[in-house]
């Protein structure tokens, strides 16, 4: 008798003290690896609105890499043809000008990217474009980052960031569409 | 041994409930947490273009939504199949741009408001007119900082 009342007592405690402990490490768990619908995209800033356009003819013609998308899609870029796959290098040399040629820009503050598009351009060709001059650029940022201090430009500090960014700076012009083809 | 021999003889024991409460109170928090209230409705097909240099949005407070892109099949007898915009859950013109920067931007404290951010979540097929339009009149009503939004590609 004595043995049964014994074994009673004892199986009516079970300890839920660690309980809570398991249900943070199952909050926390999820709160972790749960990745909320995030939104991502290319960052861009407008110049502010202003009624007549920036005159880049005055510009010196060798600072001025201007890329065209007709509305067919196809790049016309500095006058000749173009595939976008060509467009990334071809934007690098035109920036850094590593063999100073006469017909690249001077150096790379001086350098500007005029794009143009056209009213009928698909908007999937455009971003694209967009997205190769934006590489282009950050190509370049993390060749200078490695270069500068070893690393690439998203590791860098911001003072880094700025110091680099004073040095070649993004500077994409984006000049009224022609409105063929809509 | 006799100590060993007494827990054998277990019935069932009660499981204590004690906790349940903090679970249940976990599992609200999970969900609150976890859940993207939608606020809008998509009434539009968009498919954004893929790119590669992508920024995250961080503050999601920050940005409103602009979508364009063709209308859903179930909306085409109303609104056509050319590719329309769409403010908050309605279809709307490029006029309606300036009022519904300011409604989102009155919710917004006073100090973050230079960091408001319109992402354009638009249709890979869509022609760049309608963008042009849009841009144009961001530009006019000062909000300058944009954003393109494009899912990631593995380059």
């Amino acid at each position: 008798m004595l043995k049964k009342g014994n074994s009673l007592r004892q199986s009516n405690e079970i300890n839920a003290g660690s309980m809570a402990d398991i249900a943070f490490l199952l909050l926390i768990f999820f709160l972790v690896t749960t990745t909320i619908a995030e939104d991502k995209g290319i960052l861009v800033k407008l110049p502010p609105w202003s009624e007549d356009e920036p005159d880049i003819t005055k510009l010196n013609k060798r600072n001025v890499y201007s890329v065209l998308v007709n509305k067919s899609n196809e790049l016309l870029v500095r006058g000749e043809p173009m595939s976008t796959k060509d467009l990334r290098e071809n934007t690098k040399e035109f920036i850094m000008n590593p063999l100073k040629r006469e017909d690249l820009a001077e150096k790379p503050t001086k350098a500007i990217i005029s794009l143009k598009n056209d009213r009928g351009t698909n908007y999937k060709t455009y971003l694209e474009v967009y997205n190769e001059l934006k590489a282009a650029y950050r190509e370049i940022w993390d060749a200078e980052g490695q270069k500068r201090h070893g690393k690439n430009y998203e590791f860098l500090t911001r003072d880094q960031k700025r110091d680099l960014r004073k040095d070649v700076p993004l500077i994409i012009s984006e000049a009224e569409p022609t409105s063929f083809g809509e | 041994m006799s100590k060993f021999q007494q827990k054998k003889g277990k019935e069932s024991p009660k499981v204590n409930t004690a906790s349940l409460p903090d679970i249940i109170f976990m599992l609200l928090f999970f969900f609150m947490v976890t859940t993207v209230l939608r606020d809008s409705e998509l009434k539009l097909d968009v498919n954004t273009p893929e790119a590669t240099e992508l920024t995250k949005l961080e503050k999601k407070s920050l940005v409103n939504y602009i979508y364009v892109g063709k209308p859903l099949p179930k909306y085409q007898s109303t609104y056509g199949s050319s590719p329309k915009m769409q403010l908050g859950d309605k279809f709307a013109s490029v006029a309606d741009i300036p009022l519904f920067l300011e409604k989102h931007k009155i919710k917004v404290p006073e100090g973050q408001r230079p960091g408001i951010t319109t992402s354009l979540r638009i249709d890979g097929d869509v022609t760049m007119g309608i963008i042009q339009d849009i841009k144009t009149e961001l530009r006019k009503s000062g909000q300058l900082k944009l954003n393109y939004s494009a899912s990631p590609r593995a380059e």
